[in-house]
Formats: structure tokens, C-alpha cells, sequence
């Protein structure tokens, strides 16, 4: 099958991969560039464990084919805690109970990641609005839902 | 967390370390940065991908399965049928000698149910071990199915398994488990009043975030590595060694860490197949369930069927309870025997009942094969009595908890499978439960504990 050449940049670090045309940017990610971080939880868009931000915006890379990719800042979850410092998200959850069996998180903090940037101080029906889109099947939303809103006053008490 | 220490407090010790505290859970950092490695976070270099062809069919007779097509795909590795697993029939639950083997690796003769596995397909991507598993062709004669555990138990209806010779699970203890307590008949003679109901539920979908799977490495020595989600590590090792005839010392399983599992995963399906193919083509091989498979294919909680016949007092005693069960184990076996029983034991629930008959039968039906769910075979049982708790108070005109209070078991009542009551906590629970909710309940009731009853 004829490859595409992509060249993406992945948390900040130059990426350039041969793909298969029709491949999904979580099949390269995770088969290609070695981010396993975006997890598949159904390849259809329905759960949003693949969730990544692709130039800010939150995505479904399942559904995304990795060559419209070119030339975009991809981010995961892989890529959040800068320098070993966890970000505040991630403090978040852990202080929270915010993950239980784990496979959703990456999703759920992408989603929470794309909220925050954009929406600092968000209300609780922001939060919901944000994670509508993912599924946990084990932690319960409501711990996941008061990590967010934790992690949002954490920020604007480091921030004031 | 508040304790409430004026309970229990002779057993009471207060130089605890962890409990009442909050502790962080040792994998979350792992989880937060995704760092945890989950068994398809891996890559092997030449991993063949395996898909399965399922059973288009609820019972049908294979007349003959024609797999040319689909080995001249491009990309298409190998093709397994029946014949290519050493040991095809087995049962799960074998290892504690709960038989007999009564489901196959791969189809042989017959399928049992609608998604039932057939042919595995495997090729150099996922995509073309999909298109070769559509060029599969099997020819079926449907026959007649059952898919009610009604239907499935009428005389003369078709059987649903060879293995088995009758629609419902033969026990030692004959067609179902039974516990047998007091007199039934003389507390339905006494009571006041008689209640008789049937509670059913469909089966259920554990639907976990991270689908089943393995990937199978054959490590170059005859030895091979698959790393797995299961739920059961032991009952994998041990059933693929039987069903490929391999000892354990030639099996390294590496599991631990499941997306969510709640019961969907402790059956054996992908494992043996995944490294017989992983055998047969010397190659790294990854058998993932698709969504769809993980909500069509994967064994659900049993549907059940409970009647609960009860007979109470006007002052809120109940004097006696019968109740029939059945569990509806899908085509196969699998935990379901295990689970029917369980629920024999259980039918009383948290109270003490002086005359009890239970029967709890585990039936074949051309569904789904079901098996664990969090808590199966006592789950659905306590949705029961529990429903038919709350009738009976309204029946007798008290309240739901009041007359829960007067039935509740205490410590050193004999239950009615023959096992003594220890460590009941149901009185004070209910309390605190109680003040919690601001409900109200007569000041008596406060006065009680779960202590061994005077005389
Ligand atoms: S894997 Fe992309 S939404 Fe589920
Ligand atoms: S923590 Fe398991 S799915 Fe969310």
C-alpha cells in the first residue's frame, strides 16, 4: 500500500513518519511514533479515550486520519507533566481519586486540558459540558468532575 | 470518613494505621502521567493480527466451512479451524472439577449461539485478516432455537447442548442446587399473609473502557509470552494448558493491569487461540475484541427469573420463604453453574427466616454464553428480595426499614445453607443509614444491635 509521508510535531518534539493512507492518527501514534497515551477504547468515536489536541483543539484521533495531520502540534497526555512537574490536572486526579482503572484518564485530561486553556475559571456545567464526550466505566464522573474544578482553583491561586 | 466507634466497641482498636485514613492509590501516578502499560501498549515487530468469523446463526449445524478464499487474501498468514486445536472442548471451570467440557476453542459441528467463534483469521493487519475473515464461507442448516429459559425447560424443546443431554445444568445434587430449612409448609400454614412474586432481569453488559484482548510472543524456545488483561491469571494458564496440551512451563502470562474488567474478563477465550496462532505461525499475534465484540460477544451477567413466595406476620415477622431461580447460562457453561448456586445460598439475604426452600437451576439456551459480572448469582437476587422486601412491609402496612429491623440476622443465627452468622453489622448500618437520611424509625429499633440474641 502506497505510504504518506507526515510530519507532526508530538509534545514539542519533531515527529516525520511514513503512514499507510487511511491510517488513524491513534494507529500511528501509538503503533509509529511510540506515544501510547491516547488509548482505544472503540475506534468510532463514541467513548473518547483517544483524545488528544490537535493545534489546541480537542480531537478524536481515531477518527482523525493521521495525513491531515501535517505540520500540526499534536498534544497528549504523555506530554502534560513538563520537566517531571506534574501539571495541575494531574495533581488533580491523583489527590482526587479521579482514576480508577486508569485507561480513561488520558482522554479525560486531554478534554479537561482543552476546557482550562481556553476557559480558566469554569463552572461545574462547563466541567460537564467538557467530559460529555468521554466514558469511564469505573471512577464514577463526580470525583472526575470535582478534580477538574480543583485543578481550575489551583491554577488561578498559582496564577493570582 | 467518620467512624462511629460506639459500635462494637469491645472489638474495637484504635491503633490502626490505614483504616480511616486517606491514602493515595499506589498505580495513580501511573494512571495520571500514562505511564501504565496495559497489555496492547505494546509493539512487536511482524505482529499478525487475528480476527474471528462468528456464527451468523442462534444454533445451526455446520455443514462445511470452505476457508480458500480467504487464504489467498493478500496479507493472509494462516487460517484456523476446529481440527488445529489440540484440545477444543473444555469447560472453564474444569480445574475444580465442574464439568463436563461442553464448549469448543473453534467451532466443530454445531454452533450454540449467535456470535459463536468459528474460524480465526490471520494476516499482516487488521484490515486484511477483516476483509479474508468476510471471504470465509461456512454452510450452515439453521435449526431451531431456544432463547427463553421458559422455552428452554418445556418438554420437547430443542436441546441446546450435546454436552449436557437436557437444557439445564445436572448437579450432584440433581437438576438444580437446593436448600432445604425448617418447614416451609407449616410457616405458610401459620402466616398471615402469603406474598408470591416473579422478579426477571435481561442479561447485562459489564461494557469495560479497554475491550478484551492479548498479544501472544512466541519466545524462540517452544515457550510463549502473552500478555493479557484477564481477569484470571491462574484459570488462563491453566485452561490453555489444557486446551493446547502444553505444560504450564511453556506458558508466561503478564497481566495485572485491565481497563475495568467487572467480571467481563475472568473467562478463557482470546488466550489459547491467540498462542496456538502465536505457535503455528511463529509470530507475534494480537486478538483484540472490537467494540462491538466486547458488547455482542463477551459473556454478560446471566438473565435470570426469580419467584419469591413469602409468608409474613401482621406484627412483620416472616416465617417462611420458597423460591425457585434460574439462571440463564446462554449455550454454555462457563461460571454459570457456579453463579446459580451461589444464589441458593444467598435467597434469605441478611435475615433470619426460620423455613426456607430454595431451588436454583442453571439453564441452556441458544443465547450468549453469560459468566461474572461484580457480585453474579447474588446481585439480581438481592434486586429481588429486596423489591419483594419493601412489598411485604407495604402488604402489612409498616415501614420499609422497621420491618427490615425485625428481620434482620444477628450474630449466632443459624442462616438457612447451615452457616452460623458471624460479624453481622446490618442493624447498625441500617441506623447510621437512618440518621443519615432523617428517616424515621421508632425509638426501639435504635435499642437493637447485631449481638447474639438473649437465650
Ligand atoms: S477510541 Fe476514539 S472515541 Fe473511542
Ligand atoms: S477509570 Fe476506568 S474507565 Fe475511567
Amino acid at each position: 500500500m502506497a505510504k504518506v509521508p507526515v510530519q507532526f510535531s508530538l509534545n514539542g518534539s519533531e515527529k516525520a513518519e511514513f503512514v499507510d493512507s487511511g491510517a488513524t492518527l491513534l494507529a500511528v501514534l501509538r503503533g509509529k511514533a511510540g506515544d501510547t497515551s491516547p488509548k482505544g477504547g472503540c475506534h468510532q468515536g463514541t467513548c473518547g479515550a483517544c483524545s488528544v489536541l490537535i493545534d489546541g483543539e480537542l480531537r478524536l484521533s481515531c477518527l482523525t486520519l493521521a495525513e491531515t495531520c501535517e505540520g500540526a502540534e499534536i498534544t497528549t497526555t504523555a506530554g502534560l507533566a513538563e520537566a517531571g512537574v506534574l501539571h495541575p490536572l494531574q495533581r488533580a486526579f491523583m489527590d482526587g481519586f479521579a482514576a480508577q482503572c486508569g485507561f480513561c484518564t488520558p482522554g479525560m485530561l486531554m478534554a479537561a486540558k482543552a476546557l482550562l486553556d481556553r476557559t480558566p475559571n469554569p463552572t461545574r456545567e462547563d466541567v460537564v459540558e467538557a467530559i460529555s464526550g468521554n466514558v469511564c466505566r469505573c471512577t464514577g464522573y463526580e470525583p472526575i468532575i470535582q478534580a477538574i474544578l480543583a485543578a481550575a482553583r489551583a491554577n488561578s491561586h498559582n496564577a493570582a | 470518613m467518620r467512624l462511629a466507634k460506639n459500635y462494637f466497641a469491645d472489638e474495637r482498636r484504635d491503633d490502626l494505621n490505614e483504616i480511616g485514613q486517606g491514602r493515595p492509590r499506589a498505580d495513580v501516578p501511573g494512571h495520571v502521567t500514562a505511564k501504565t502499560t496495559y497489555f496492547a501498549d505494546r509493539n512487536f515487530p511482524g505482529m499478525l493480527h487475528l480476527k474471528m468469523v462468528r456464527s451468523p446463526h442462534h444454533h445451526a449445524r455446520i455443514r462445511s466451512i470452505d476457508t480458500s478464499e480467504a487464504e489467498k487474501h493478500p496479507g493472509v498468514v494462516r487460517v484456523l479451524t476446529a481440527k488445529d486445536v489440540p484440545h477444543n472442548t473444555y469447560t472453564i471451570l474444569i480445574l475444580i472439577q465442574i464439568g463436563p467440557e461442553d464448549e469448543h476453542v473453534l467451532a466443530e459441528d454445531k454452533v450454540r449461539w449467535k456470535g459463536e467463534a468459528v474460524v480465526a483469521v490471520l494476516a499482516e493487519t487488521e484490515r486484511a485478516a477483516q476483509e479474508a475473515a468476510a471471504k470465509v464461507k461456512v454452510d450452515y442448516e439453521v435449526l431451531p432455537a431456544v432463547l427463553d429459559m421458559e422455552a428452554a425447560l418445556k418438554p420437547g424443546a430443542p436441546l441446546v447442548n450435546e454436552h449436557h443431554g437436557q437444557n439445564y445444568y445436572m448437579y450432584d445434587s440433581g437438576a438444580c442446587r437446593k436448600v432445604r430449612f425448617g418447614d416451609v409448609e407449616k410457616g405458610f400454614a401459620e402466616a398471615d399473609h402469603i406474598l408470591e412474586q416473579t422478579y426477571s432481569s435481561s442479561p447485562i453488559e459489564q461494557a469495560p473502557m479497554e475491550t478484551t484482548g492479548c498479544i501472544a510472543v512466541p519466545d524462540g524456545n517452544d515457550r510463549f509470552t502473552c500478555y493479557t488483561n484477564t481477569q484470571a491469571m491462574f484459570f488462563t494458564l491453566d485452561n490453555t494448558s489444557i486446551i493446547l496440551q502444553m505444560p504450564g512451563s511453556q506458558l508466561h502470562l503478564v497481566g495485572g493491569t485491565a481497563g475495568g474488567g467487572f467480571g467481563g474478563k475472568v473467562d478463557v477465550i482470546v488466550e489459547p487461540i491467540a498462542i496456538l496462532a502465536a505457535k503455528l505461525t511463529g509470530r507475534p499475534v494480537s486478538f483484540i475484541y472490537s467494540r462491538h465484540e466486547e458488547m455482542q460477544i463477551s459473556s454478560p451477567r446471566a438473565a435470570e427469573t426469580i419467584t419469591i413466595k413469602d409468608g409474613v406476620m401482621k406484627d412483620g415477622r416472616i416465617v417462611a420463604r420458597y423460591v425457585k431461580g434460574y439462571t440463564d447460562a446462554g449455550a454454555y457453561s462457563r461460571h454459570s453453574p457456579y453463579g446459580a448456586q451461589k444464589g441458593a445460598a444467598h435467597y434469605p439475604g441478611p435475615y433470619t427466616i426460620p423455613n426456607v426452600w430454595a431451588d436454583t437451576y442453571c439453564v441452556y439456551t441458544n443465547r450468549t454464553p453469560s459468566s461474572a459480572m461484580r457480585g453474579f448469582g447474588v446481585t439480581i437476587a438481592d434486586f429481588a428480595l429486596e423489591v419483594q422486601m419493601d412489598k411485604l412491609a407495604r402488604l402489612i402496612g409498616m415501614d420499609p426499614l422497621e420491618f427490615r429491623f425485625i428481620n434482620a440476622y444477628r450474630d449466632g443465627d443459624m442462616k438457612a445453607h447451615r452457616q452460623t452468622t458471624e460479624g453481622a453489622a446490618l442493624i447498625e448500618c441500617m441506623q447510621e443509614a437512618a440518621r443519615a437520611a432523617n428517616w424515621p424509625v421508632a425509638e426501639k429499633y435504635f435499642a437493637l444491635s447485631s449481638h447474639p440474641r438473649e437465650g
